[in-house]
């Protein structure tokens, strides 16, 4: 994975509240067996209509969402199924961060294993974010800062290991797989 | 000691490695359960790192997503019509044959939903942690597990060390009391959870469900009741094992046998929280004031009583929903009409399930225009409930009896709703297009399912019996 320190971008702003992963990444698209790709079907129901034929009115489909790297969304998003399609999606698509002031723990969880950086902000935040499309933000990830443009600072939870891993390009695997020896030591111990 | 919860026990039995500041816990998972959809690109990253599946005697395998539920497709008479479905079940077989890992295919006769065929064997067992890459793996926490959904990346982790690196979530208590009236059911109970938790409500957290009211549940309805916490946000729901979950798991096949049995027992008698022991947070629900729930949005915490008007006070977001819905507030759900019915999922598609629907359907008709898929959650539910005769009731009344699989829960088998139309579902998510672009789910109980089957409209299923 390669190293994220700081992202800086203009924002795509999609405010609806709960956008659930079946939005993200819509069941049909599930099929598949690797990875890649995924980035064209990423909001496929709001993004295309019956024809496949983009939605002009949906914001991904205007030319001021052309290189964003930061989503701003509803509050929850990621709720529902723990396909990591949607973070596949997202990153493929070229999404590094998601922003909102609540995001499901599993969507989280996938999206950190992917160089997708989940970023919860408070509720005043939110709002100027959710006002302000297309903001020039952005997002430290050594200092757990997210900047404004008027140059506010707004600092942002993240589990320590899990940044560690993004700033250092540290796949958890390799982690876990380092500790083996405790794992069979444990296996022994409970006689599994 | 100081009394802890069920959830603390189960946790601490199984940290591999504590904790830290710096470091999450390494957590030992006791049961791997894969399917199809979820687990292909973990299993390419084994091969890329040349790693084995670290413990294949921990590791189960099933196809349920993208199988389809039609006979002659499924057992090869003709084509699977979608391709890569088809493509991706063999790339399951393909996966499992190479590392050696079990697999329920085609025509064993363990087939079925990932999360109904582990109860089943006697596989989900209490105090175990069980993970799979579905969200409804909250199902087995039914048993007194520590059950939680993973993405594929962590697929990957457990198959490659059986181990998972985790924080620690907090505990939300969901104490239910009194007895359930006549004609409400766990799905009712769960919709009516979710409704007041929201569906942001649990996250972070894992749920235990405590009370005289769960207490009372039978291991289909606890299952059914579990399965749905992580609609309301929380990873895993639990209840503590008692008399009910042991006669439930007493001889099934991979359950412990002979002396082992009773040793296991005296093991999980010990899996409840103790008294004084705390909780994060702790919410009350009062079982006696339930009715029939249903929902009218495009999230579970969307529901109303079946005979409540939809909520008028929304913002514009509440609005969008409505209007993809086609609902208008200030409606009753009463009498809205309705294309399909779907009874089945890892919610509500068990044996209690169908037997239910089948004793309320039972010399009745299925209305005109209404397509009713009715959809085991495995083979030997189906076995089970065709020598019972349900499939009979079902095909006289007209429905559709079908292979077992997640069908019309998810559209991605070929199961779906047409655009526009109407489903009154016993499935889990009434997400925009979840069952099909343009479906517009509406979940409810096995019930109230056969009741709209019958009217061709939603109906109170308590004036059928």
């Amino acid at each position: 994975m390669e190293p994220i320190r700081m992202i800086r971008s203009r924002t795509v702003v999609i405010a609806s509240t709960n956008i659930d992963t079946d939005q993200l990444m819509p069941a049909r698209f599930l099929t598949t067996t690797t990875r890649e790709g995924l980035g064209q079907h990423l909001f496929a129901d709001w993004r295309y209509d019956a024809a496949g034929q983009p939605i002009p009115s949906f914001v991904l489909n205007q030319p001021q969402a052309k290189g964003c790297q930061i989503l701003v969304a509803g509050r929850n998003i990621g709720c529902g199924s723990s396909r990591e399609h949607a973070p596949w999606g997202l990153y493929d698509y070229g999404f590094r961060a998601v922003v909102s002031t609540e995001i499901a723990d599993i969507f989280r969880n996938n999206s950190l294993k992917n160089g997708l950086v989940p970023v919860v902000v408070d509720e005043a935040t939110h709002a100027w974010l959710l006002e302000n499309p297309g903001a020039e933000i952005s997002i430290d990830l050594e200092s757990r800062v997210l900047r404004l443009p008027d140059g506010r600072e707004v600092t942002f939870p993240m589990e320590s290991f899990a940044r560690y891993c993004l700033l250092n390009g540290v796949d958890e695997t390799g982690y876990l797989l380092s500790q083996i020896p405790a794992i069979e030591a444990y296996e022994q111990r409970i006689g599994a | 000691m100081n009394p802890t919860t069920l959830f603390e026990k189960i946790w601490r039995a199984h940290e591999v490695v504590a904790q830290t500041a710096d470091t999450p816990a390494v957590l030992y998972i006791d049961l791997h359960l894969t399917h199809e959809v979820t687990s292909p690109q973990a299993y390419s990253m084994l091969r890329e790192r040349g790693l084995p599946v670290r413990r294949k005697d921990r590791t189960l395998a099933t196809m349920d997503h993208s199988t389809p539920t039609d006979a002659d497709q499924l057992f090869g008479r003709i084509p699977i019509k979608l391709e890569s479905a088809a493509q991706q079940v063999s790339q399951l077989e393909k996966n499992c044959a190479e590392f050696g890992v079990e697999l329920f295919a085609v025509g064993s006769p363990h087939r079925g939903i990932v999360h109904v065929i582990g109860p089943e064997l006697g596989a989900t067992q209490p105090g175990k942690t069980i993970v799979c890459g579905d969200s409804h793996t909250s199902t087995h926490g039914a048993f007194g597990a520590l059950a939680f959904g993973i993405g594929t990346t962590e697929v990957g982790h457990v198959l490659a060390t059986q181990c998972l690196l985790q924080r620690k979530p907090k505990t939300l208590a969901v104490n239910v009391e009194g007895a359930l009236p006549a004609g409400v059911t766990a799905k009712d109970l769960v919709l009516a959870i979710i409704r007041q938790l929201g569906v942001s409500g649990g996250t972070g957290s894992v749920i235990e469900y405590r009370g005289s009211t769960i207490r009372g549940l039978s291991m289909d309805e606890r299952m059914t009741v579990c399965n749905m916490s992580i609609e309301a946000g929380a990873r895993a729901g639990l209840v503590a094992p008692d008399e009910t979950t042991f006669a439930y798991l007493k001889g099934r096949p991979r359950a412990p046998q002979g002396a082992d049995w009773e040793a296991a027992v005296a093991r999980w008698r010990t899996l409840v929280t103790d008294e004084g022991a705390t909780f994060d947070r702790e919410i009350h629900i009062d079982a006696t004031t339930l009715r029939p729930m249903i929902t009218y949005g495009t999230h579970p915490g969307m529901s109303v009583a079946i005979d409540e008007a939809i909520p008028s006070d929304g913002d514009a977001v509440y609005q969008k929903a409505l209007s993809y819905m086609g609902l208008t507030a200030g409606q009753s759900m009463l009498g809205q009409p309705v294309q399909y019915v779907f009874l089945g999922s890892c919610t509500n598609g068990r044996l209690s399930d169908l037997a239910a629907a089948a004793h309320l359907l039972k010399g009745r008709r299925v209305a005109a225009g209404v397509n009713f898929l009715v959809v085991p959650g495995s083979d030997a539910i189906k076995r089970e409930a065709e020598a019972l005769g349900l499939d009979r009731i079902f095909k006289d009344a007209g429905a559709d009896w079908r292979e077992a699989g997640c069908s019309m829960c998810l559209g991605m088998n070929g199961d779906t709703v047409t655009k526009g139309a109407y489903c009154v579902s016993t499935s889990n998510r009434n997400f925009e297009g979840r069952q099909g672009v343009g479906s517009r789910t509406l979940l409810a109980s096995p019930a109230t399912a056969v009741a709209a089957a019958i009217a061709g409209h939603v109906a109170d299923a308590r004036q059928l019996s």
